[in-house]
């Protein structure tokens, strides 16, 4: 590593030391941002002779992130940015904080994905989905699945773990290669995780034509684009490999969109050369995800923590969550958006017949979102008193980005 | 009403639904049913003919590509054209309010729009995003109109129509008006759940596809606290 790197690789790990030490963040944003500043290159010198691997999409790349690193975790040390800070600065913190590690797993915000790629020069990236998520800032849907199709144009060596039930998902995996100049389109291993939410994929994002859909299967009506077989499938309480073994995968984390997730691990790992039979126990020491999935005890009530973002998340969330009292928090703060019209986008009809709760800074936007819904909520003001409103036991607790970090600093910081 | 239950059509859900624009047609249908009328909304796809018999057609907001084909796929109908003629409601937001002119821009390119509205938009130099708020035009006896605004447009309007409100913040139109009416055809700039934070808004669309004129009151707690908060959110900060 040249000079300047290891200097701002050192001072990264200081900022980030003293960031935690004076209880100003978790450090894992600030001391690559401080070392980025010194050595604009720090990221590429910091991954050089690592084997990384690349998660990125709309939803759950923090927890299949983890997951991908408890797998690859069988063939060595795995450097992460485990604290879903996902820009350049936290994957430089991660790799700079880990020191030298033969393998990375990095999660990376899909607004970034082509500088990433660009910097870490990664053996293989994952593709979750694509959804819509804070509009008032966020590329819009079409226009982010198209950056990442010219990103993969730019790395067609980057072998590549995809949704296959993600219309927007395939059409960026695919770039057409270029024959003539030598240029294949990038490998694919593709995976089936299911999807719940399908309205930001009717339009083909290579045509324009009506997508179709039947079952699991879809097809665009107007040109070649339709869902490709995947190799990886989640079956029961289990993961099928491309081999058509199937391994039974026991998680702490709730609901199927986890075992998908667990399923793009495998697959991520195999591109390693983690055989899925190894890896499927370690995906079970997995429990909490920087506070997500955390159970904490408090009064008698046992409170499961659930953040969501965006639409599809919720209808996620609502799946994952048992049938018990629901505290549902909702904030329009800068990270999570300053507009709260995605709320009309979610349909809340599963929480009828649960005790529902509601906070947070946007309450009466949700209140009016809810009665539109036919379900019954009261309003509260605190945390606590939510946890007083409900009887002893279950307490889903249902936030938004910065409503889930307030629940969290109330908890004292869960992990 | 066109037959014994109010039909409400919401035109292209898989073109013109960016911001949550589903909430319109469920609250429309919700304030309808509460007042005791049978309603039926169609979710009308662009592959689908457009039913020239309904009473209020709802058009939301979409993305640039999204946007020049709605408006295509709706001249190629006609559908909405013979509809305005036989005095159905229009409401359309955004995007949706856009292409109800006579021309928009969408990726760098004018487009024709549908013509029921005399207005044309173009690109503003930068983009409006944020609180909307508005003193609506006093002939619709309205309270004041709140909403987020998303769009890089500016409209202009022509003298066939009224401006729906005068902008107290954000930009609306062009910063000093923001949205448009004639007869029963309405748009705003307000987008995704417009109704939402604007019942009696809602409850005018209704009014004009039933002719009635008066509805009976519903139980408003929660959009009321909804738009006081919304409007102390944008009030001027007091000394």
């Amino acid at each position: 590593m040249p000079l300047r790197a290891k200097v701002a690789s050192s001072v990264s790990r200081t900022a980030a030391a003293l960031s935690r030490a004076a209880g100003r963040g978790d450090g894992s944003v600030i001391g690559g941002w401080i070392g980025l500043k010194i050595d604009p290159d720090l990221l590429a010198h910091l991954s050089a002779g690592r084997a990384i691997a690349l998660v990125s999409g709309t939803n759950g790349k923090t927890t299949t992130t983890r997951l991908t690193a408890a797998a690859v975790g069988v063939l060595g040390r795995v450097a992460t940015n485990s604290f879903g800070a996902n820009m350049p600065s936290g994957h430089t913190s991660a790799l700079a904080k880990a020191g030298s590690t033969p393998y990375a797993v990095l999660e990376v915000d899909e607004h970034y994905l082509a500088q990433v790629l660009e910097s870490t020069e990664p053996h293989v990236v994952a593709l979750l989905n694509l959804s819509r998520d804070q509009l008032d800032r966020a590329k819009e849907v079409a226009m982010m699945a198209q950056l990442w199709r010219a990103a993969l144009v730019r790395h067609t060596d980057v072998r590549v773990v995809a949704n296959a039930d993600d219309p927007l998902v395939v059409w960026a995996a695919t770039p057409p290669g270029d024959p003539a100049r030598g240029i294949n389109p990038p490998h694919v291993t593709w995976f089936s995780a299911g999807q719940r939410w399908h309205d930001d994929s009717w339009v083909c994002p290579e045509c324009g034509s009506t997508i179709q859909r039947s079952g699991e299967q879809w097809w665009c009506t107007g040109c070649a684009l339709r869902r490709p077989e995947p190799n990886w499938v989640v079956e029961d309480e289990g993961v099928l490999d491309p081999t058509g073994a199937w391994h039974k995968v026991s998680l702490q984390l709730p609901g199927k969109v986890n075992l998908g997730n667990a399923a793009t691990a495998l697959a991520v790992a195999a591109e390693f050369g983690v055989r899925p039979v190894d890896a499927v126990s370690r995906l079970g020491i997995v429990t909490s995800v920087a506070g997500r999935y955390a159970q904490v005890d408090k009064d008698g009530r046992n409170i499961r923590l659930l953040l969501a973002k965006n639409p599809a998340s919720w209808l996620e969330a609502f799946d994952m969550a048992d049938d018990a009292p629901t505290l549902l928090s909702i904030n329009a703060r800068d990270p999570d958006g300053l507009d709260t019209s995605w709320l009309y986008d979610v349909d809340f009809a599963p929480l009828r017949g649960r005790q529902v709760l509601i906070t947070g800074d946007r309450a009466y936007d949700l209140a009016v979102r809810l009665d539109v819904n036919d379900v019954p909520f009261q309003h509260v003001r605190t945390f606590d008193d939510a946890i007083r409103s409900v009887p002893p036991g279950r307490l889903e607790v249902i936030a938004n980005y910065t409503a889930f970090q307030d629940i969290r600093a109330e908890l004292d910081r869960v992990i | 009403m066109s037959s014994e239950s109010l039909r409400i059509v919401w035109i292209y859900p898989d073109l013109l639904s960016t911001y949550g624009d589903r909430g319109n047609a469920l609250i429309l249908a919700r304030r309808a049913r509460q007042r005791g009328m049978p309603v039926e909304v169609l979710e009308v796809r662009s592959d689908q003919r457009l039913p020239a018999t309904a009473d209020i057609y709802l058009v939301g907001g979409g993305e640039d590509g999204p946007q020049a084909l709605g408006a295509q796929r709706l001249l190629a109908d006609g559908g909405l054209h013979r509809a305005v003629a036989q005095g159905s409601v229009v409401f359309g937001v955004c995007a949706g309010y856009q292409l109800l002119g006579t021309s928009f821009f969408a990726k760098g390119v004018q487009c024709r729009g549908l013509e029921l509205l005399d207005l044309q938009s173009d690109r503003g130099e930068s983009r409006a995003v944020g609180e909307l708020a508005g003193e609506i035009d006093p002939r619709l006896g309205l309270p004041p109109l709140t909403g987020f605004e998303n769009h890089g447009g500016r409209t202009h309007l022509g003298p066939e129509v009224a401006p729906l409100a005068r902008v107290t913040t954000g930009i609306g139109n062009d910063g000093a008006t923001e949205g448009a009416w004639r007869g029963k055809l309405l748009g705003t700039y307000s987008h995704g759940p417009a109704l939402a934070r604007n019942p009696a808004l809602a409850d005018l669309l209704l009014r004009w596809a039933t002719g009635a004129h008066q509805l009976p009151p519903l139980d408003d707690t929660w959009s009321d606290r909804l738009r006081n908060e919304r409007r102390a959110a944008v009030a001027p900060a007091r000394a």
